[in-house]
């Protein structure tokens, strides 16, 4: 097996230096999978545009077990490729030990704060797309019961949890919020079937809208809610065409736009930490002609009404990740 | 915890131990007739990386669950061909089966679909749906009765009534027709059905053939009714539990109900509650999903009864030397 490994290893390597211009840029997904329709795919999405822009060649590597992060990680910045972009918390501490090794080597990491001088970190307000979503739930629930299904159990995932929960509570104080989380393992991030049975664990304790913030996983809980003809919420891409007029939005979070700024910049990028909020465009509800029929004119005009007051700061929505805890429940 | 959410609980059971109960059935016939299957789980991948490709094409469910039993077919039929014809070590066949049909699946399911070796999503007839029974939705008022109906009873996919008739359609084969009694000499003492003229090896072929269509069956419910669509590696260890629950249950198929349904009903509960909070300890959701191997190395340690797998399991037939 180690063997076969080896040999593996060395045919990745060799593909990689062989088809490497100097300074292209790079990108690694985590272990949702490039096509999770969610969070990596988003990212696929971002690099995609770039190199249909701007005719250039990309990079991408698909890790397959937690083993392989630092291994893919050396292994693109010893080739050359130049930024190295990163999708996921879970790269921080491999970024961190393997960052200061190549200071002419740009990285760039999404989800988690990297204190390195060559590495840009890029995070998002989660909360506030969130809470807006969570409005949103609040408003379409007929049974005052939403749901919250997460992926891996993780602080990250937790201030989703908490800018929904304070949406929905906004929309509708008495309304109750069911959250599981699908585990405490990265696997969580891709195990749509389990995604499912908690769908369906939450739709039976009453829940009509079920927003999932958990990768792949979603994508069972997505189809769960529409076999039970209930609401849904996406999360990362604008998940809304998978069951037209069943998923009521989606909590986009533009990785792409993170990744392509990331690409264009190239060799330039500027360390540090960029946010992306709301304001920024990095976060927002999904609207388009799959979820038209769902949003009602009071919806919209709520929807409108809590975007401004995050934007001009009268509406402050908690960060779980400050305190690691939630003020609504 | 209210009345509903025991329902819910074992609603979720029935769901997530059909699979296990179907390959478990699979490994019961191939092994009463002294076969060894390891490799359930690679025949069950093929089958739902089948179906779900054939599905997703062609539109129909069925014909799916058609390709699915086909594609386990063969695959059975590989694991006949190296262990019975040429009498290999079966084990080591059934590993290869599983090595072969993990990576086998995710390669032409790039070169299909690229989309990460996972078939698209499925969806209206490509999928096996729910199916009411008469008066569930009547009945659903009813006290205490009327949610088990409904909810647990009614409600499933046809391939889970499937699953639960063909136990009683098991024993029957194997205890009341000259077949199972031939089926179940051959995995005790092949050279004496030699010599009453039976074919030892048409015998393990036909229980392989069985197998083969069980485990289909299984990956098809998988791919095509429980999710929506294949994924890699989707089959998660299921046609390794399946064989412990065999295990458990002695190799009898009531036990084998009783076993499937149990160990669906752990992962049930380890789903919906992922930490068990006992006052004095707290259970975490590792132990639940580990519980079914626990519990079968206890039993093969004869805490629990004694479990005497077949006698001629694991050995090819040599007729003479």
């Amino acid at each position: 097996m180690s063997l076969m490994t080896k040999f593996l290893g060395a045919t990745a390597a060799l593909a990689l230096t062989a088809g490497a211009a100097l300074a292209d840029p790079a990108i690694i997904y985590d272990l949702g999978g490039k096509f999770d329709k969610s969070f990596n795919e988003a990212a696929f999405h971002g690099a995609q545009k770039w190199a249909k822009e701007t005719g250039g060649k990309f990079r991408e590597v698909e890790i397959q077990s937690e083993a392989q992060r630092e291994q893919v990680l050396r292994r693109l910045a010893e080739s050359g490729a130049n930024p190295v972009v990163m999708t996921g918390f879970a790269f921080g501490d491999v970024l961190n030990k393997v960052a200061p090794d190549f200071p002419k080597t740009k990285f760039a990491i999404v989800d988690m704060v990297v204190n390195q001088p060559n590495v840009e970190s890029i995070v998002f307000t989660e909360e506030q797309g969130s809470y807006l979503v969570g409005l949103m739930a609040g408003m379409a629930s007929k049974s005052g019961t939403v749901g919250f299904i997460g992926g891996m159990d993780i602080p990250l995932i937790h201030k989703f949890e908490c800018g929904y929960a304070q949406g929905v509570k906004a929309a509708n104080a008495n309304a109750k919020v069911l959250v599981n989380y699908t585990g405490t393992t990265p696997a969580a991030w891709n195990d749509p079937v389990k995604g499912g049975e908690l769908t369906k664990g939450q739709i039976s304790q009453g829940a009509d809208v079920v927003y999932a913030a958990a990768g792949g996983t979603g994508v069972g809980v997505l189809q769960a809610a529409a076999d039970a003809k209930i609401l849904s919420i996406g999360v990362d891409s604008n998940q809304n065409y998978m069951h037209p007029g069943q998923v009521l939005t989606s909590m986009q979070k533009r990785v792409d736009n993170a990744v392509f700024d990331a690409f264009k910049a190239g060799a330039d990028l500027k360390p540090g930490v960029k946010v992306m909020d709301l304001k920024a465009g990095g976060v927002a509800a999904a609207m388009d002609d799959n979820n038209a029929k769902l949003i009602t004119p009071a919806m919209k005009a709520a929807l409108e009404k809590a975007t401004a007051g995050i934007e001009d700061g009268s509406i402050k929505v908690h960060d779980y990740t400050t305190d690691n805890t939630c003020p609504v429940q | 915890m209210s009345f509903e959410s025991y329902v819910s609980i074992l609603d979720s059971t029935v769901r997530l131990g059909t699979p296990l109960l179907l390959a478990c059935l699979a490994g019961l016939f191939s092994e009463r007739s002294g076969v060894f299957d390891i490799g359930l789980e690679g025949k069950m991948l093929v089958a739902a990386f089948l179906s779900a490709a054939v599905a997703y094409t062609t539109g129909s469910a069925w014909l799916g669950l058609l390709a699915g039993i086909a594609g386990s077919l063969v695959f059975s039929a590989i694991h006949g061909l190296a262990s019975i014809t040429f009498r290999g070590n079966q084990l080591i066949s059934g590993v290869a089966i599983n090595m072969l049909a993990s990576g086998i699946t995710v390669l032409v399911g790039q070169n299909w679909f690229h989309q990460g070796g996972g078939t698209p999503a499925l969806s209206g007839a490509a999928r096996f749906r729910d199916m009411t029974l008469p008066f569930a939705n009547e009945l659903r008022d009813v006290p205490f009765l009327g949610p088990i109906y409904a909810e647990l009873i009614s409600g499933h996919s046809v391939l889970v009534y499937l699953a639960f008739l063909l136990v009683p359609a098991t024993w029957w084969v194997l205890y009341r027709t000259r077949f199972g009694l031939r089926l179940r000499a051959v995995g005790e003492n092949p050279a004496a059905v030699d010599t009453a003229g039976v074919s030892v090896v048409a015998l393990r072929y036909a229980a392989l053939a069985i197998a083969g269509v069980l485990c289909g069956i299984a990956g098809s419910y998988l791919s095509t009714a429980l999710a929506a669509g294949f994924g890699r590696e989707m089959t998660a260890g299921r046609g390794y539990i399946a064989l412990a629950a065999l295990i458990f249950a002695k190799w009898r198929p009531w036990q084998a109900l009783g076993s499937t349904m149990f160990f669906g009903f752990l992962a049930a509960v380890s789903i919906r509650y992922p930490t068990i909070d006992l006052g004095v300890l707290v259970i975490p959701n590792e132990f639940m999903d580990n519980l079914p191997y626990i519990l079968t190395v206890v039993v093969l340690a004869g805490f629990v009864g004694k479990a005497i797998p077949p006698r001629a399991g694991g050995e090819p037939y040599v007729k003479e030397r």
